[in-house]
């Protein structure tokens, strides 16, 4: 734009000049700026991450005082003892596993396919499917009805409810169609049935392997979807036995419910004043595995979701 | 969109029944989803009548006596529909007004670092707030804010920020500091991710010609980062309208107790607490439908405003 300007008129090269020297302080604040800001940044998520680490292993007694503010003091490890201890945990665990494995998979099943279709630039109910799916990000039957719906089905209290419940999501399901839409180029589509190709082995054969990056997209936010879900178990789901990760926690650390197993050979007072240093334990034990996922895709999950979301 | 220009031109006219002979593979892949999305989304929204209807067992939820705008009526002249909208929308407009920037600020400051290394670590250390869950995060505000020996508040009080004997969790009017703080927190730099991407997509051509005409690094942000996030900023703003009443009902349920409720019930916890936990379908059902025909509006608002401004909108 003002380039050419600028360099046709040689008679300003000096103020240029001038200006290049003027914006080299300002450059050096803003910078300096720059980094302040970023470190402040980095402090502020950091600081409570790292508080939950040592209050966790720190006498409790100490940590309600609020004498742990920076390292952790009188180190412990009663907590996790309880946690490693505790049979409702484990249980919400299994289920919790039960309840992402098997739902994340399903997610995926009917995601991909359904988005695939979508992105056929040939495919003439395109746009009207589309319409159907979108129409639902924006307007919605309520909380009551469904819930209705959900009890007319017969599904309450059941595992199956917490593993089909929002099989597809709309959102996800436009990332993942525009991945296939914009990456993976259409000649390969015209060579493949030139062979003879269906669209289920074009399906299978070509775009499942070509989208990686989207696929671990949509596994990290369907994944962590299941894992962190508290709301829907609370809503159709009312039996201790099937009661994901999430409630269990709920329970120990937002009702305040006793920690009861293992305490058989503690003394009473003793428990007490350790009974938050378990809480602490508990936040670490139930937020590490679903981290631990991140580091695994995230080579892809950057790419994926560039090319997903920002052409979308 | 690409695309349309790859339908085969044929010139004859093809019926319905053609195009689902010729794209019944295609359909066979979006039938599981569409079939999910009919029985979850648009059986509730049928069902979503029995705002108008009184509820009875036998009968279902189609079939009870027809009563207009009964409910509706009755949700309008309680004391709980001023309370409930004013908190919804409090929140909810608090929530965009200091949430919505702050990604956009973030990616900024990303993208301007020039050390690697410090960029990725802060990068990574950014995202980390998002895989914690609602109900760990709640419990981390109950601690760290706690009334007594919570670390964040005593650090507050000692700035001077809050009052020496101010309840954080406990009091109304902290909390929706409390609720969009602690959004902000969590999902700061999970939001930026998107912010970063198009950043990344600028040409740097754009650079060396801004260096060359003396823009110092603040007028190249001003004048080539931040046009570049605009068409991002626009529909995400939209999105974030449309869901002018959705308060989550996740977190404000989970941060809610006695002393704060004046200003946590929200829309979404009464649904809750009148449809579900107290079984008053029909009553729930209509405020439930009043709240989605408004968020409705608001998208549809948003958007028309956004193409008037712009050009560019979600529909």
């Amino acid at each position: 734009m003002t380039v050419t300007k600028g360099v046709k008129d040689l008679r300003k090269t000096e103020v240029r000049n001038n200006k290049i020297r003027e914006t080299g302080l300002s450059d050096r604040i803003f910078g300096a700026l720059v980094i302040v800001l970023s470190i402040l940044c980095f402090l502020i998520i950091l600081y409570p991450l790292w508080f939950v680490i040592i209050a966790s292993i720190s006498n409790s007694d100490l940590v309600n005082q609020g004498k742990v503010t920076l390292w952790p003091v009188d180190v412990r490890f009663y907590g996790f003892q309880q946690v490693f201890q505790d049979s409702r945990i484990w249980n919400g665990y299994v289920n919790t596993i039960i309840y992402v494995v098997a739902g994340t998979a399903l997610n995926l099943a009917v995601t991909m396919p359904a988005a695939y279709a979508l992105s056929r630039p040939d495919f003439r109910a395109r746009n009207v499917v589309m319409t159907y799916f979108v129409f639902t990000m924006y307007f919605s039957g309520g909380l009551v009805p469904l819930y209705m719906t959900i009890s007319n089905l017969g599904l309450i209290s059941t595992k199956w409810i917490l593993i089909i419940f929002v099989a597809v999501n709309t959102y996800n399901l436009i990332i993942a169609r525009t991945f296939i839409q914009n990456s993976i180029p259409n000649d390969l589509y015209e060579a493949a049935i030139l062979d003879g190709c269906s669209h289920f082995t074009y399906f299978w054969k070509v775009v499942i392997p070509l989208s990686k990056a989207v696929i671990s997209v949509e596994l990290l936010y369907y994944g962590v979807f299941h894992w962190n879900d508290y709301f829907n178990a609370l809503l159709y789901n009312y039996k201790e036995s099937n009661e994901p990760l999430q409630m269990v926690l709920r329970r120990i650390l937002l009702l305040n419910e006793a920690f009861s197993s293992g305490s058989g050979g503690v003394q009473g007072g003793y428990a007490q004043s350790s009974a938050d240093q378990v809480k602490y334990a508990v936040m670490i034990v139930s937020t590490v595995p679903i981290l631990c996922v991140y580091p695994f895709v995230q080579k892809y999950f950057e790419k994926g979701v560039m090319i997903g979301a920002v052409k979308g | 969109m690409r695309g349309n220009e790859r339908i085969i031109q044929t010139g004859k006219k093809k019926g319905i029944g053609w195009y689902l002979a010729h794209d019944w593979q295609l359909w066979v892949m979006l039938l599981p989803a569409v079939v999910y999305i009919f029985i979850f989304c648009y059986i509730p929204m049928y069902g979503a009548q029995l705002a108008f209807r009184e509820y009875s067992f036998e009968t279902g939820i189609t079939g009870g006596k027809w009563v207009g705008f009964k409910y509706f009526e009755q949700y309008f002249n309680s004391s709980m529909f001023g309370s409930t909208l004013r908190n919804t929308f409090i929140i909810s407009a608090t929530s965009i007004i200091l949430g919505f920037p702050a990604p956009i600020i973030l990616a900024l400051i990303i993208n301007q670092l020039r050390n690697a290394k410090w960029k990725r670590t802060v990068q990574t250390t950014v995202y980390i707030p998002y895989f914690i869950s609602t109900v760990v995060l709640v419990s981390m505000i109950n601690v760290l804010f706690a009334k007594k020996g919570g670390v964040l508040s005593d650090f507050m009080k000692m700035l001077h920020l809050v009052p020496e004997n101010a309840n954080l969790i406990g009091q109304a009017k902290y909390f929706v500091g409390m609720y969009v703080g602690s959004g902000i927190w969590q999902s700061m730099g999970w939001n930026s991710i998107i912010y970063i991407a198009a950043l990344s997509s600028v040409d740097t051509q754009l650079y060396d010609a801004a260096k060359i005409d003396g823009a110092n690094r603040w007028q190249r942000v001003r004048h080539i980062e931040f046009p570049v996030l605009v068409p991002t900023i626009m529909i995400l703003l939209i999105m974030n309208m449309g869901g002018i009443l959705n308060v989550g009902f996740d977190k404000v349920f989970l941060m809610q107790n006695s002393l704060n409720l004046s200003a946590s019930q929200v829309i979404s916890t009464y649904v809750y607490d009148v449809g579900v936990k107290s079984s008053q379908f029909s009553f729930g059902s209509a405020v439930g439908l009043f709240t989605n025909v408004v968020n409705f509006i608001f998208l549809l608002a948003a958007n028309w405003a956004s193409k008037k401004i712009t050009g560019s909108g979600l529909m």
